[in-house]
């Protein structure tokens, strides 16, 4: 099965292609073939991971370029972390295809929607795959494409055609990174290869600096892809897109590439102290920044943009303080449960056509499935135990107190518990409270959309199970075997850890139940103390009016000035040129009068002067 | 014998060559301008007449030659004034300035 292994990006491509060219005819035909691909590609997935279990690692490869001595190769591999990520790439996809097919009802474009999905679907699978860099980072940008096509694919607001660029250009100042990043470390490996970069990192070929600089070169392009700090601002207004795509691209897949990436050359990051250091601080950082601003938002899908960066933050975290396994384990974790908050959320909207969660309330005994399906996802991110939110945390956080960062540690504490409350306040503004007038006409969504939620909802209470402290180290024993780099299955923390995570996530339902269910703490307690910060905060620390004022304002000026030499220079030393030109030409025309006499005079006027010259010059020109 | 040296003829070839080209070259008149193409000519002739007895190798090549130029001379002077006679047929003048179909 591994072998065939490239067969499996190649069915989203098939049903690109299809829905491409045969999109307008027969409508309700294509969708269900499109919905029926991405289930056989998630089968071969499956039946991947299952060989991986009992065999070796794959790689195919044959020639792609030689340019002089040197051969660029093309072809897959399928290893422990590439397989899992297949199985997470292929089920989301399955699901949002499901899923897609009821949300997107009557839309006029709705084949095309597919076809997008098809391709993004193909282009992730492909990256997945990818066993070199240059490979890799073909399909990084296939992935961008696709994100920037179903971004905009409301292509008519304002909102989403402004998002969809500025998604694009913010990725691709971190893909310059990667880009630079991948040519530095060609040039000092001479190879794209992961196992032969890993074999010279080993044998210690690769000076310290060198390998620094490639990996935060390579962190940068990771940072735009996932979201962090600074690059965040593209992913919370990315969901102009339709709500499946946030559930699919922003949260479960293409985000966690830049995790994926990271992880994927892990022996490399692993060899720089320093690149390490700034993958955890970024990543700590960005988990408390993102959590801070996720508790403001009146946006449904905004706040769980937010709550989305927070957790790439700590998947980062994660992998820089040395948690390979945990920081692959929440990332798992974090593809099912959020994924599942995206399409209960895109459920709501569905149903009450609107994405304030000021504006809707009393949800919970109308919306029978997406109500305890919310809860769920909700449970499991906060991280309240026994869900597989509670084990990848606490992975992460024990990682981050035995590497000795307690500083991170704290950061990570805090974000927990603030976590916990971001996601109980949208629970219970949500589903809590009194019913809206304006919504007295909410139904339950169809069955297309419940089922794929309800599968999520079972893999996000079961999926953490085969990474826990007391059934055994599944995950990380089998992630970590013949891996290049040191890393450890599991690492045994105190005990204490587990339970400093569980009292703050309690704390944080806690305070959010009495702030926005019992209402014993008024909601404006905090903000009324501190208008400042609040004002801060609300407005995302003011960081897009800091770009804009730096970075747009700032090469308008440049390129006023740009103007100004181009106008008055340039232009200048253009126009004098054909002045003098004109003014030439004008005298030599006086010369074409007609007139023979003219001719012959000048013409023997001309004869002189060579004669002159000749004379003077003794003849020897 | 003779104390006319060579650079006598040829001053002279020079002056009576500078005054044909002259006029060749600035008289509006066309028959004038034919007159003056033949003082060129015979500048010519004088120098070829003067090499062909004090050159570095005297012979009769360049009396033979002179005779040549002539006679070239006298057929030209012919066909010149007959296209000149046909030019004044068509355009009513003999000024050169009028002369000026070169120009469209």
């Amino acid at each position: 099965m591994m072998e065939i292994a490239w067969i499996i990006p190649l069915f989203p491509l098939f049903s690109f292609l299809v829905l491409l060219i045969f999109g307008r005819k027969w409508r309700r035909g294509q969708i269900d073939f499109a919905v029926i691909l991405s289930l056989v590609s998630f089968i071969c997935a499956l039946l991947v991971l299952f060989a991986r279990f009992t065999q070796e690692n794959v790689k195919v490869e044959f020639t792609w370029l030689t340019i002089g001595e040197t051969q660029l190769t093309a072809g897959f591999e399928v290893n422990q972390l590439n397989a899992l990520m297949l199985v997470i790439v292929s089920l989301v996809s399955f699901l949002v295809h499901m899923y897609s097919k009821a949300y997107m009802e009557g839309d006029e474009r709705i084949t095309v929607f597919f076809a997008y999905l098809g391709l993004f679907t193909f282009a992730m699978l492909g990256l997945v795959l990818s066993p070199n860099l240059l490979q890799t980072y073909i399909f990084w940008e296939l992935v961008g494409v696709g994100s920037f096509l179903l971004i905009g694919f409301y292509f008519y607001k304002e909102e989403a055609k402004a998002a969809a660029k500025k998604a694009f250009i913010m990725t691709r100042i971190g893909d310059v990174g990667l880009l630079i990043g991948m040519i530095l470390l060609f040039w000092q490996v001479g190879s794209f290869e992961y196992d032969e970069i890993f074999a010279v990192i080993s044998a210690g070929d690769l000076s310290e600096t060198m390998a620094t600089l490639t990996a935060i070169l390579i962190f940068i392009g990771a940072v735009g892809k996932s979201g962090q700090f600074p690059l965040h601002s593209w992913l919370p207004d990315a969901m102009e897109g339709p709500t499946p795509v946030s559930a699919l691209i922003h949260a479960a897949t293409m985000v966690a590439a830049g995790v994926y990436l990271v992880a994927a050359l892990y022996p490399l990051f692993a060899f720089s102290e320093v690149a390490m250091l700034t993958i955890a601080i970024v990543g700590g950082f960005t988990a408390i920044f993102a959590a801070t601003i996720g508790m403001t938002q009146r946006d449904i899908k905004r706040a769980l943009a937010y709550s989305t960066v927070s957790q790439l933050g700590y998947m980062m975290l994660a992998l820089g303080v040395g948690g390979y396994v945990a920081g692959v384990f929440h990332l798992t974790t974090h593809a099912f449960f959020k994924a599942l908050l995206f399409l209960a959320a895109g459920s709501v909207i569905h149903a009450v056509h609107t994405q304030d969660i000021e504006k809707m309330g009393g949800l919970w005994k109308k919306m029978k499935w997406t109500a305890p399906l919310f809860l769920i996802g909700t449970m499991a991110i906060s991280g309240v135990p026994l869900l597989s939110g509670f084990f990848s945390k606490e992975e992460i956080l024990v990682s981050a107190w035995v590497s000795g960062h307690y500083l991170l540690f704290t950061l990570a504490i805090i974000a927990a518990f603030f976590t916990a409350f971001y996601m109980f306040r949208l629970f219970f503004l949500v589903f809590g409270g009194e019913e809206k007038k304006e919504q007295s006409a909410v139904k339950e969504s169809s069955n297309w959309m419940t089922v794929p939620m309800l599968v999520l909802a079972l893999l996000a209470i079961v999926a953490g199970y085969i990474q826990t402290p007391w059934f055994g180290t599944f995950l990380g024993d089998w992630l970590t075997t013949g891996i290049a780099a040191n890393v450890h299955g599991h690492l045994d923390g105190p005990l204490w850890v587990m339970v400093v995570a569980t009292v703050v996530t309690f704390l944080g339902i806690l305070l959010a139940w009495l702030m926005y269910s019992k209402k014993v703490l008024s909601r404006d307690w905090f903000t009324s103390r501190a208008p400042y910060t609040y004002q801060l905060v609300i407005n995302k620390y003011y960081i897009d009016e800091v770009y804009q004022y730096i970075f747009v304002k700032g090469s308008r000026f440049v390129s006023q000035i740009l103007h100004f030499v181009e106008v008055y220079l340039i232009e200048g030393l253009i126009s004098l040129v054909t002045i003098t030109m004109r003014r030439l030409s004008i005298i030599g025309s006086k010369f074409q009068n007609g007139q023979t006499q003219l001719y012959g005079t000048v013409a023997f006027v001309g004869l002189a002067i060579l004669i002159v010259v000749f004379a003077l010059t003794g003849g020897g020109f | 014998m003779s104390s006319v040296p060579l650079s006598a003829y040829l001053t002279l070839a020079i002056i009576l060559f500078c005054i044909g080209l002259y006029g060749a070259l600035t008289k509006k008149n066309t028959v004038i301008v034919l007159i003056a193409i033949e003082l060129m000519l015979n500048a010519v002739n004088i120098n070829l007449v003067a090499f062909s007895k004090y050159g570095m190798m005297p012979s009769i090549d360049g009396q033979i030659f002179a005779l040549f130029a002539i006679a070239v001379a006298a057929a030209e002077a012919a066909v010149g004034l007959a296209i000149l006679i046909a030019i004044y047929r068509n355009r009513k003048s003999v000024n050169v300035d009028d002369y000026n179909s070169l120009k469209n």
